[in-house]
This record gives C-alpha cells, sequence and structure tokens, in this order.
C-alpha cells in the first residue's frame, strides 16, 4: 500500500490569487492535500501577466512567478460574474471540496453566493479561510492592495536602508511571505480541531496583522518606551564586526560577516592572519569596536576587497566566524546547501518546458512532500474536473462554455 | 461557562515542549497561542536570549526584555539542564506526555546528549521534533553558523534589498529566524494532523537558510527562465526595465506606489488622475486625462516604457504629493480606490486607525509589574477556536513548583536537590 501523505483527505476549493493564498494552497497540496485552483480569463491572476516569461516571451502559461505559486494543483476556468459558473463553483464546494481558501475583497465572494454563511448551512463543517491585505472586516478592509503595497504599510520598509537616505523598500512583496505560513498554521490548526470535533470554522488573515508579528518587540518597544525604531543599514547593537563587505570579483560581489561573540572575533583576527590592527586594544571589546564601528568596516573591507565572496564565507566559517555569500539568484540556483536539500525541484511544463519549482522549507522524516504536477495552465483541467469530479455531462459542459461561463 | 463561549484554542489538549533559543522562540509561541500546552525549558539561569533589547522601560534585565515577552506569550517556564544525568531523566519524563519538542541546537547535538528523534520516539512513538537550524540537518554547510544577516544574506534577500550604490543590506529588526519559526509552526502541525491519524510521529527539519528562500518572490524564477539576476533598488523598482520609484516622499514621510500600466497599475492610474485634474496638477499626466483602466491595461508596457517618460511622471507625482501628509493620502486612496499606502513608522502603527478597529492589540495582565502591557494581537480570526494571549511570558522557573512537583510529583527535598546541583 502507498504511504499514506499528510493531507490526502483535504480537498481545496482554492478561490486565491497573487502571492498569500495561492502558496499557502500549494504548500497543503505538497503535503497531500488534492487543491483545484479556481481562475478566470476575464481576470487573469497578476503573476500570470507579469514577469519573468520563459524566454521574455510574454503569454498568459509563461510566467513562473505564477507556477512557483501553483504547482501541484488542478486548475480551473470560472466567470465568477456569471450565474451558471457560481453554481458550478458551489458544486464544486458542495460535492467535492471540504477547504475553501478566497482572497477576494470584502462583498465578492457574498454577491457569488460563495460566502462562508452561505456555504456552511449546506455543509456545515466547511473550513473557510479568507486573507486580504487589511483584513476582511473594518473601514480599510475594502481597499486593493498587495503585497508590495503591504510591506510598506506593516512598517517594514520605514526600517530597511540606510539612515542618511529614504528608507529601501524589503525586496519583493515581503508581507505576503511572513503571511501565506500564518494561513497555513491556521488552517491546520482548524483541520485538527475538525478532525477532533467534526466542527468546521471560518478564519480570516490579515496581511497586515500577520506582518506585524515580525515586528512585535519593535512596537512594544514604542509603546511602552516611546521610541521610534528606524533605519540602521546592516548595524547591529550585538555584534562588530556586522556588514556586507565588498569582495573581489565582476560585478556585484559581496560577503556579509557577524561577529557576535569574542570568540568568533579571536576566530576572525586568526583568519585575517593577525595585522597590527586586529591587535589594537580598541577593537578588543565589542563595545571598543561598536564605538569606532566605521574605521573596524573600512579596515575588513581591505581583506574582504582582495578576495572572492566565496573565499572570504569559507575560510571564516571554517574558523567558526559567521559568514555568508550575498547570493544572487544565480548564486541560488548553484547553492551546494540548498542543492543537497532538493530545494529547487524541476517540473517539466507544457509551454515553459523543464524549470524550477520550490518545496516547503521543511522535511518530513517519514512524510515526503511531492510536487505532483507543474501549476495548470489556464483552464487546463475544465473538462476533468467538471466530467470526471463533478459527474457534470458532454452537453452541461457545452452549454456552460456557449455561456462563456468558463472564461 | 465564560471560557466555554469564547470556545478553547485549537490545539487545546497538545503539549509542546520548548527548547529553542531566539532561533525558535516564535514557532512554539504560535502554538501556545492557539491553545497548546507549551512548556518553555530554559537552561537553568533561564534563556540567553532574555538579555536581548529592548527592554521594559529600558531597565535591562531577563525578566524584561521585549523581545523576549513578544515571543514566549501563552507559555508555562520552567529551568532544566538537559545535559546532567538527572536533568537528562526528567526531559524523558517530560517526552512521555508531549506530542511534540521542539528544538534549535546544532545539528546532532540532541543526538550526543542521548535525545535525539530515535531516543526519544523509543519512549514515545508519536512525538514530534521539530528541529530549526541555519541551514537543516545535514548537507555540507549544516554546521556553519548563520546569524540574521548570514541569512540575510544566504537566503538571498540581502542582494536585492538596499540602495544600488551601496551594499546588500537587511531589514534593521531581525527577520530570518523569525521565517523558520514561522514555518516550523506549519510543519510541527502538519506532522500532528498526520500523528492524530496514524499514530506516528516523526522528525521535522526546518531550514533557516530555506524559509528566506521562500521570501524572495521570483528571484530564482527570474535566473531561471530568464537569465536574469534582480538586483536591488532601495526605494525603486529595479526589475530590468525602467527604474521607477516605489516610495514617494510626501510632506511627512513616504507613500508606496506604483507607476507605469499593466493591469497591477490600472487598478489605480485611473482615478489617481482624475484626483491630479481636480487639483490642476497633471503635470505629465495631462494627455491621460480621460484614460481607463483598459486604456492603461492595453497601452502601456512597463517593460517598454521610456525612463524619460518614467522620469516625468514621477516628477509630477512627487509634486503631487509634497503637501499631503501620508494619512491624508491614506484616507484618500481608501475613498478613491487607489493602490497607495504610508510607509508607516511604528508611531503610525500604533495609531492605524483600522487595526483600531479591528481591536488587534491585545492587553496582557503582568501581576508582577501591577498592570498590564500592551502586545501585537492575533495574527488570524479564528470563528470556532479563537486565538488568544492565554499568559503573560513565564518569569524564569515560574512553573518549576507546579510542573515538577504538582505533575511530576518530586518532593520538596528532590527539588532543593536538583537546584543545588544545577540540575534545575
Amino acid at each position: 500500500m502507498a504511504k499514506r501523505r499528510i493531507f490526502e483527505d483535504v480537498r481545496i476549493a482554492d478561490f486565491t490569487w497573487l502571492g498569500v493564498g495561492p502558496i499557502a494552497a500549494k504548500f497543503m497540496a505538497n503535503l497531500g492535500a488534492t487543491v483545484v485552483h479556481v481562475e478566470s480569463l476575464t481576470r487573469p491572476d497578476l503573476t500570470r501577466v507579469s514577469y519573468p516569461y520563459k524566454d521574455l516571451q510574454a503569454g498568459i502559461n509563461r510566467s513562473a512567478f505564477f507556477t512557483l505559486y501553483n504547482d501541484s494543483k488542478y486548475g480551473i476556468t470560472l466567470n465568477l460574474k456569471m450565474p451558471q459558473a457560481q453554481e458550478v463553483a458551489r458544486k464544486l464546494v458542495y460535492d467535492w471540496a471540504n477547504v475553501v481558501t478566497d482572497a477576494h475583497l470584502p462583498g465578492h465572494m457574498e454577491q457569488w453566493g460563495l460566502d462562508y454563511e452561505t456555504l456552511s448551512k449546506e455543509k456545515p463543517d466547511l473550513i473557510h479561510v479568507a486573507t486580504a491585505l487589511q483584513g476582511k472586516s473594518g473601514k480599510y478592509s475594502g481597499m486593493p492592495g498587495h503585497g508590495m503595497a503591504g510591506v510598506s504599510l506593516a512598517g517594514f520598509t520605514e526600517i530597511t536602508g540606510w539612515p542618511d537616505r529614504e528608507p529601501s523598500i524589503p525586496w519583493g512583496a515581503y508581507s505576503d511571505f511572513v503571511t501565506f505560513p500564518h494561513m497555513v498554521t491556521a488552517l491546520i490548526a482548524a483541520l485538527i480541531h475538525r478532525r477532533k470535533t467534526g466542527k468546521g470554522q471560518y478564519i480570516e488573515v490579515s496581511q497586515q496583522e500577520s506582518s506585524l508579528q515580525f515586528l512585535a518587540p519593535v512596537l512594544m518597544d514604542y509603546m511602552i518606551n516611546g521610541r521610534i525604531m528606524t533605519r540602521a543599514g546592516n548595524r547591529s547593537p550585538h555584534a562588530a564586526p556586522h556588514a556586507t563587505y565588498h569582495c573581489a570579483g565582476e560585478g556585484e560581489k559581496w560577503c556579509a560577516i557577524a561577529v557576535e561573540t569574542d570568540e568568533e572575533w579571536a576566530g576572525f583576527c586568526k583568519v585575517v592572519g593577525e595585522p597590527e590592527w586586529t591587535g589594537d586594544p580598541k577593537f578588543a571589546t565589542l563595545e571598543g569596536r561598536k564605538a569606532n564601528e566605521d574605521e573596524l568596516d573600512e579596515l575588513v573591507e581591505k581583506w574582504t576587497i582582495g578576495q572572492t565572496p566565496h573565499d572570504v564565507m569559507t575560510r571564516l566559517q571554517q574558523a567558526g566566524v559567521p559568514a555568508g555569500v550575498a547570493q544572487s539568484g544565480e548564486d541560488l540556483v548553484a547553492d551546494p546547501q540548498l542543492n543537497h536539500r532538493g530545494t529547487h525541484t524541476i517540473l517539466e511544463h507544457p509551454e515553459i518546458g523543464p524549470h524550477i519549482y520550490e518545496p516547503p522549507p521543511y522535511r518530513f522524516s517519514k512524510t515526503p512532500h511531492e510536487l505532483t504536477m507543474p501549476a495548470p495552465c489556464m483552464g487546463q483541467h475544465n473538462e476533468y474536473i467538471l466530467k470526471e469530479v463533478l459527474g457534470m455531462s458532454d452537453d452541461e459542459v457545452a452549454e456552460l462554455l456557449i455561456a462563456g461561463a468558463l472564461e | 461557562m465564560a471560557d466555554l463561549e469564547k470556545g478553547e484554542g485549537a490545539l487545546a489538549g497538545f503539549r509542546i515542549l520548548d527548547l529553542t533559543d531566539h532561533k525558535g522562540l516564535y514557532c512554539a509561541k504560535v502554538l501556545a497561542d492557539l491553545g497548546a500546552d507549551v512548556i518553555k525549558i530554559e537552561p537553568p539561569g533561564g534563556d540567553p536570549s532574555r538579555n536581548t533589547g529592548p527592554f521594559y522601560k529600558d531597565t535591562p534585565d531577563p525578566e524584561k526584555s521585549l523581545f523576549w515577552w513578544a515571543y514566549n506569550t501563552s507559555k508555562r517556564g520552567i529551568t532544566l539542564d538537559i545535559e546532567t544525568a538527572e536533568g537528562k531523566d526528567i526531559f524523558l519524563r517530560l517526552v512521555k506526555t508531549a506530542d511534540a519538542v521542539v528544538e534549535s541546537f546544532s545539528p546532532r547535538y540532541m543526538d550526543g546528549l542521548g535525545l535525539g528523534y530515535s531516543e526519544l520516539s523509543r519512549i514515545n512513538p508519536g512525538i514530534i521534533v521539530t528541529s530549526i537550524t541555519p541551514f537543516g540537518q545535514t548537507g555540507p554547510r549544516s554546521d556553519w553558523k548563520a546569524p540574521d544577516l548570514v541569512g540575510w544574506a544566504l537566503g538571498g534577500q540581502a542582494f536585492v534589498t538596499g540602495d544600488e550604490d551601496r551594499p546588500p543590506c537587511r531589514i534593521s529588526f531581525p527577520q530570518a529566524y523569525l521565517h523558520a519559526g514561522n514555518q516550523a509552526a506549519s510543519g510541527t502541525l502538519a506532522a500532528l494532523y498526520h500523528r492524530e491519524e496514524t499514530g506516528e510521529g516523526q522528525h521535522v527539519d526546518v531550514s533557516m537558510q530555506e524559509s528566506v528562500v521562500w521570501t524572495l518572490l521570483s528571484v530564482i524564477q527570474f535566473w531561471d527562465v530568464m537569465g536574469f539576476n534582480m538586483f536591488r533598488g532601495g526605494s525603486k523598482r529595479r526589475m530590468g526595465g525602467p527604474v521607477a520609484r516605489v516610495l514617494y516622499p510626501c510632506k511627512d514621510g513616504h507613500m508606496s506606489f506604483l507607476i507605469g500600466g499593466g493591469q497591477l497599475a490600472s487598478i489605480s492610474m485611473p482615478a489617481l488622475v482624475r484626483w491630479m485634474a481636480e487639483e490642476n496638477m497633471l503635470g505629465a499626466f495631462e494627455d491621460r486625462k480621460d484614460w481607463t483602466a483598459d486604456d492603461w491595461t492595453t497601452k502601456v508596457d512597463y517593460w517598454s516604457t521610456t525612463q524619460e517618460e518614467i522620469d516625468g511622471q514621477e516628477e509630477s507625482l512627487i509634486r503631487f504629493f509634497a503637501n499631503k501628509t501620508k494619512e491624508e493620502l491614506y484616507e484618500q486612496a481608501l475613498r478613491r480606490r487607489i493602490i497607495l499606502y504610508p510607509a508607516s513608522t511604528v508611531k503610525d502603527l500604533a495609531e492605524n486607525a483600522q487595526l483600531k478597529e479591528r481591536e488587534f492589540y491585545t492587553q496582557v495582565e503582568h501581576p508582577e509589574l501591577g498592570g498590564t502591557v500592551t502586545y501585537a494581537g492575533a495574527p488570524y480570526k479564528m470563528r470556532e477556536t479563537p486565538w488568544r494571549i492565554s499568559r503573560r511570558p513565564p518569569l524564569i522557573g515560574e512553573h518549576n513548583e507546579e510542573i515538577y512537583r504538582s505533575e511530576l510529583g518530586f518532593s520538596d527535598e528532590e527539588l532543593r536537590r536538583f537546584a543545588d546541583a544545577g540540575v534545575i
């Protein structure tokens, strides 16, 4: 008998788009859940119509932005503005799903008769997880948004970058990536509760509120001590040297070094060959190094600039000193540690061809994850889901097609 | 009855032993706030990360670290030296009745103590052991060290964060291990779900580096399918096409806004341009004042827009935002449905109207201080099984009596001996 997969009894009707919801459902799929991702040609997921397109050629099935977040799912298209499509979506929930995920603005799911109140009447043990940038209630919840704005709203931007410059925006849609694991956690907690009690429930994940977990001490520092944290470059009160240093090589070559303890400082001095300045008493303690950090950083960089970031990292790590190359996309693909873990998983996509997907960042000793299929092309599984899963006839499907409900 | 009405947490009845330091505190906090009985096990004297500032009223004190408080809510706390023979025995007794152990020691440290997964599973076959480490349990770099900045660099975030003419940069408040802990909570619960069905426990191996890689948007995919290395752009978007601001200065700070065309910008552009027209400040948008969302979607391809055009539009927007505050702009953005958001300061977040209306912040009793402290509230609202901070973070060894005496049945004399021998 095949090994039981963790969530093989979980069936998710996935009405999400962009980052948080799709990734959360994908993680569940990688652990055995069956997921039907519901989307529409009339409102394509923005990740389908954004770079990176394979070979720079735009196309609705050509962006690896979408594929990374949607592998191992079935994909169907429904124009939910049409009553016939809403009917199919409800059938998918009533006849098949036991979890619903959605990332629509408040009001939409209600309008389509796909809200928790409606669905749970027919299916009381349903778990419905909804996510939105500012939550599903409250004056600002109707505001459209995404994680590229959420990162600033949630306060990360203001504390990123250099104190003498305007803020830098943390890369990408950062708040999405704080939020999606929270969504996964809440969903699994609800599944555990349902198994025990038979009860479903409604869960709402506000991206802003999830994100603030990652700044909680900073918020408390303001509320208790009145301190408004601002950006500090790469400086840390607990370590010096503590920066990314320029290294030898073409283009952008940098290595991060973080010396936290006296032992690590001694190790660092040995690796750089104990030139005279490393013996200077003003650098002997963390306090001293912090007080003379500009000078220290210059001296360290004089050493790093003569060698590749990889050499700097390896030599320091071998001496027990924390150091790491600031890795680019190219570096990450070649990273031996990530490759040892099988981080980059190649799947063959009908339009993009073989390309990289990624599993959840945890490994189970007994129930390994599986990336079962590449992300679906638009509407790829319409026939299969409507006919094989929902038992609709050829005529019924043709009718939907002609009416435009499958767009 | 009142408690019953409010509902128990989803994880009520599960017990988790938390052996982590700062690398894993968040994982067990997540589980504790969901209702699990989490016992934080600290070395005698307390977890060293209790010395991480900032502190309550700026008073350095291991009982007053705001960092430690923030990530240890709803846990009980005991002290135990698991390196001593008696400490090990006590730990193994606790494992018998636990559902999961979360730890963040170096790989093989627990094995070395005879407390690795295989040993623990012999005592309790259903036990789940979640290990949070910089790089995972095995592999060429699994013994390397990676504090936040190093993890940020090797995870690919530093390369794409910060100003283009300065070194790669991090977020000033450490994030890397919060990602690891956040993911570890999911992994632990997935294993628990499996255990509830099959009785089978297992080892869950969480990598901080991989957790950071999961924050990269499509950095790896840009390289993989386009051969393009994403690069940091500071306050600007630098994605291979023209360089455009994502942050705009305004009267009292900065606002986040994405210019350009395509589907993303077309949600906002018509409304923003209408607003600029109302104030006679169209500037570079003069010829687009009647454009619909469709026009913005179809007529503008961001990647083929010229830099001059973008620069001109940015200048007009900077002029338009210059005399308006973050609050005014946020309010208008709501009214006009524009994806325009403040770059909030901590003060803005403390006063944010939406967070207030949703009652995000939560008061927690700190009897030892004779008052309450404001904490960040729920990351999610669960209707049937409410998220809740059930108790303030434990003082050092606060629940030694409760657990060692009442639960494990040690006598006063034994407890005194353990204390004298440095076991607890």
